[in-house]
């Protein structure tokens, strides 16, 4: 039983120039392992909702509660979009570098990140860079870091935003099977409408100036899911995801209300 | 194709170089230029030879390199130090900042006779002399190593739940590294320059005052044969940081 529970967060950044609020009072729970996607246009908060919940930001109010079975604070895995693979370590070396920071022995955490490297199919990479790699194997690398890190909750802030639609299909399937393996809670940012829908369990639907969720959709379609399968079901979510986002897009393609 | 543009690259140099000198070889044959003030590269060789055989060379060329190392752990070491500690810390740069700027454009020679008067003569004002060379370049770029560090890096080490110590070794060091290196390198050309002018005016030994004593002596090929020395000196020290560079930043390409 894991649970992430955000209560009333609120985040303002404070500048010289002026203070920005990027969330106002944003409530949601998650339990086990359930997969959220957050949906919302550029700038409505979303990345900073996640930083929050990974705690590398603090929130101006509210809080976050992350509850794990024996009541202990559970592990969270951030990744970004632009990977954050470390470019002086190896493909080894940022694999394993959560169990590294957590103290597991060398031996132990690189039996446990060839393991994981291996299921992202990347055998015989481990002693490569990342600048030898090409963007969608440095996302899986990113992938298989956050899986064998212990975490039991992933945080993915656009993980394929940078990727061709194709490579982006094959690693969503990719993630997919891992997720099911490994059973984790994922929390998952995008603006990508159908991405949502086929990786989500419930889509939160966020608008932004300030942040807040507009709506929490379930996505009820059978899993495994593809691209073409209830395609029906999938186009009356659609519809209903921009329903909700449009207004958001159009104030900010034209700065007024419409 | 690559290989074969850098080899011709490398006989047009090789025969760009070739050519000037043995232009300048004729030329003082010839007596269109005076072989006293310009000694054909064949005089100034066969000097260096010279120099070489009689032992007086090594002895330099020893107090040289030893006076830089000695300077360059004096003011380098603690100048990579205080550089990478000021781009960790934004209040103890914000602190030093104005100090840095009023000091190190000083040229470094000139504090050598304040150095001499305080610590007296002999071999430690000029160690310090040679140190504060190495010591700003190494500072400002190891600082500078710190400060372009994407933020992105330090927060997936603190997500992965990195302290202090371990963000420091597995983030901020490796990822100052090729600013560092570059620090290293201008530090010890100014060494070399520094460590050079000081043996000009106050050392008995060293490539400096073998220069000095040259043009004392008015013996010009040896001026020739030692400034071609140093020259030597600073190009082997840009090839040996090359290769090391490349050995202890695999990752950059």
């Amino acid at each position: 039983m894991i649970s992430i529970e955000c209560r009333e967060i609120s985040k303002i950044f404070r500048s010289p120039r002026g203070d920005t609020e990027a969330l106002r009072s944003v409530s949601f729970t998650a339990a086990d392992h359930e997969f959220v996607c957050i949906v919302g246009s550029s700038g409505s908060g979303k990345t900073t909702l996640l930083k929050i919940l990974a705690r590398v930001l603090e929130p101006t109010a509210g809080e976050v509660v992350l509850r794990s079975a024996n009541g202990s604070a559970p592990r969270n895995a951030l990744v970004f979009q632009e990977h954050g693979l470390f470019p002086w370590m190896t493909v080894l070396e940022n694999v394993a570098f959560g169990l590294e920071m957590q103290g597991v022995a060398r031996r132990d955490r690189t039996d446990a990140a060839h393991c994981f490297i291996r299921k992202v199919g990347l055998d015989g990479y481990s002693k490569k860079y990342p600048y030898e790699l090409s963007v969608g194997m440095r996302q899986r690398v990113a992938l298989a870091r956050a899986f064998v890190s212990n975490a039991q909750i992933l945080l993915m802030d656009e993980p394929f935003a940078s990727l061709d639609a194709q490579t982006k299909l094959l690693l969503q399937e990719e993630m997919l099977s891992l997720w099911s393996q490994e059973r984790k809670l994922v929390i998952f940012v995008t603006h990508d409408m159908d991405e949502a829908i086929l990786l989500a369990d419930r889509i939160l639907v966020m608008s932004g100036s300030p942040g807040t969720i507009l709506e929490q959709i379930p996505v009820e379609l059978s899993r495994p899911r593809n691209p073409t399968s209830e395609w029906a079901a999938a186009a009356e979510l659609k519809g209903r995801i921009w329903t909700l986002l449009e207004q958001d897009v159009r104030r900010r393609l034209y700065g007024c209300e419409s | 194709m690559r290989m074969l543009r850098l080899l011709s690259v490398t006989a047009v140099q090789a025969l760009i170089a070739i050519a000037f000198l043995a232009t300048w070889e004729i030329a003082g044959r010839a007596h269109f230029i005076s072989p006293i003030f310009f000694p054909v590269p064949s005089v100034v060789v066969r000097t260096v030879f010279d120099l070489f055989r009689s032992g007086e060379l090594i002895v330099h060329l020893g107090a040289t390199l030893s006076r830089m190392a000695g300077g360059f752990l004096v003011g380098g070491l603690p100048g990579v130090m205080l550089g990478l500690l000021m781009g960790w810390s934004p209040r103890l740069k914000v602190l030093l900042d104005p100090f840095v700027a009023a000091l190190h454009p000083v040229p470094k020679i000139s504090l050598l006779p304040l150095v001499m008067i305080l610590l007296g003569i002999g071999e430690a004002p000029n160690l310090v002399v040679i140190g504060l060379a190495s010591f700003f370049p190494m500072l400002i770029s190891s600082l500078a190593g710190v400060q372009q560090i994407s933020p992105l890096y330090c927060e997936v080490a603190k997500n992965y739940g990195a302290t202090t110590l371990r963000m420091f070794h597995r983030v901020i060091l490796p990822g100052s590294l090729p600013l560092v290196f570059a620090g290293i390198r201008l530090a010890v050309n100014s060494a070399l320059v520094v460590t050079i002018s000081v043996e000009l005016v106050a050392a008995q030994t060293g490539l400096g005052s073998m220069i000095w004593t040259a043009w004392e002596t008015l013996r010009i090929e040896a001026l020739y044969a030692t400034v071609l020395l140093t020259a030597l000196l600073g190009l082997t020290f840009s090839v040996v940081l090359n290769h090391l560079a490349r050995w202890a930043i695999p990752w950059q390409t």
